[in-house]
């Protein structure tokens, strides 16, 4: 965690932006990174371990989800999962007969997969930003970061493996069609093929980076936001009973894991005494904001409204990032289909 | 933040989630959701049938009601007449039995009559004949006077 000066919330920024990176340095042979610049100096023969293992968990989780789904799918009555199942199937096979009118069995699922995956690894950004790479640390893992997607690798990995599909399907289907619309589109004369084929080669390329980049834009712009924010906490540290409240009071500049639980279980008490009816809403909102206030101060109480208003929204860029993603695969492949 | 074999990686796996989705998931949800489809669909028109059918047998219900009843009615206006005839028959029957019962009952007072009359007859001669007897003090032929006095009794 940082304090308020500035070289230490760098760091603070930094090390929540650097992957857990398995390569083969030039000097360590295969091994873990231990800093950003041995990580750097791996190039390109190296792993981000903690991306892909998300990536794949979250993956493997889909997978789960809807093959239990599919074993268990009935003509009957659906029923709890299966209902949700169908829920997603059903709106992505209308997305799909809406904007895709070639026959390919592929790429409904394609566009399943992608839907689901991306939300999934964009879900990750919900989870408070120091929870699981502060879990870790005690596992001796210093590096980590949870949400996939805010890797370039991982989504221009997606988007190039689209862009292979996309290749491989206007070659398919179109055949030389492919060739004469890279060199006789837009101006149709052969005088202009060298001009016309650098046109078409830059609006072609330009699909998988504007696919994969936007998508790893968002994500890490939101990542960054919460980092930001998360750090509010932290600059009430040291700062004065006033700012920074019990907190910052009996730890000063260092967090202490087990303070902030007894403070989780305390407002966690308070909303469950509501729900069961022994105090008013109104007295439990006071109640747990005196409790926040105490705890943390001021900084406390604005950091932690930030990021609650920031994750509500949040829950909106997440799904839309998904959605578009499936959107523009598909679009892609429709054209990729369109034989002219 | 660096391009490396992740972007491989993450292309292979990609790929197998694609295949694993294609083959194992979406055909078969796919599937169930167009089988349930058309089971509901086959099901909205088996009870339209069914409304149909119902109106058809509740039309032919009070149709048959109709006619039973105008059996009914048939029968039981044939049930009174048929009572009215038989009790007038029953009078008839009961005014030629009572003609029949008095005739034989006058036949048989008549009889009475005639053998009470016949024996009163046979008594009024015995008894006149006594007195006679008797006034007479003495014995009258009972042969020459038998006559006489029969003429007597014939004439009471």
């Amino acid at each position: 965690m940082a304090g308020e000066n500035p070289a230490s919330t760098t760091e603070y920024i930094q090390h929540h932006l650097q992957n857990l990176v398995y390569g083969n340095h030039p000097d360590h042979g295969w091994s873990f990174a231990h800093s950003a610049q041995e990580a750097a100096e791996m190039g390109f023969m190296a792993i981000h371990v903690d991306s892909l293992a998300w990536s794949i968990g979250l993956g493997l989780i889909f997978c789960f989800l809807f093959r239990f789904a599919a074993v268990r799918a009935t003509t009957g009555v659906p029923s709890g999962l299966l209902n949700f199942v169908e829920l997603i199937v059903e709106f992505i096979d209308g997305v799909v007969k809406d904007s895709f009118h070639g026959s390919n069995k592929m790429v409904a699922p394609l566009a399943l997969t992608i839907f689901v995956w991306v939300f999934l690894m964009n879900l990750m950004d919900l989870l408070p930003v120091d929870l699981i790479p502060y879990l870790l640390g005690f596992a001796g893992v210093h590096y980590q970061k949870i949400v996939p997607s805010t890797d370039p690798n991982i989504t221009m990995g997606m988007a190039l493996a689209v862009f292979a599909l996309m290749l491989y399907y206007s070659v398919k289907i179109k055949g030389t069609g492919f060739i004469k619309e890279l060199t006789m589109h837009p101006f149709n004369h052969w005088v202009f093929i060298p001009v016309n084929l650098f046109m078409e080669t830059v609006g072609l390329l330009a699909k998988p980076f504007s696919l994969g980049l936007r998508l790893f834009g968002n994500m890490y712009a939101g990542e960054m936001i919460f980092i930001l924010i998360a750090m509010m906490f932290a600059a009430g540290a040291g700062a004065g009973f006033a700012a920074g409240g019990l907190h910052a009071q009996l730890f000063g500049e260092h967090t202490n894991l087990l303070f902030w639980l007894v403070i989780f279980a305390l407002v966690c008490g308070v909303c469950w005494m509501n729900l069961k009816g022994k105090i008013s809403t109104g007295k439990t909102v006071l109640i747990s904001a005196v409790i926040m206030t105490l705890g943390g101060g001021v900084f406390a109480i604005a950091g932690g409204l930030m990021q609650w208003g920031w994750a509500v929204f949040h829950v909106l860029i997440i799904t839309l990032q998904a959605f578009i993603f499936m959107v523009l695969t598909i679009v892609y492949l429709s054209m990729a289909h369109e034989d002219h | 933040m660096n391009i490396n074999l992740t972007l491989f990686g993450q292309m292979v796996t990609f790929a197998f989630f694609v295949w694993f989705c294609m083959k194992f998931v979406w055909p078969i949800i796919l599937q169930a959701m167009e089988e349930r489809q058309q089971k509901i669909a086959d099901g909205l028109d088996a009870a339209d049938r069914a409304l149909h059918d119902l109106e058809q047998a509740q039309n032919k219900a009070s149709d048959q009601m109709q006619e039973a009843k105008q059996e009914a009615a048939g029968i039981i206006d044939q049930a009174n007449k048929r009572a009215v005839q038989i009790i007038e028959e029953a009078k008839q029957q009961a005014v030629t039995e009572g003609e029949r019962l008095k005739v034989a009952a006058q036949a048989e007072i008549e009889q009475e009559v005639n053998r009470a009359k016949e024996e009163l007859r046979a008594t009024v001669a015995g008894l006149a004949l006594a007195g006679a007897e008797k006034v007479l003090e003495a014995s009258i032929d009972e042969k020459s006077n038998r006559a006489l006095v029969d003429k007597l009794a014939a004439q009471l």
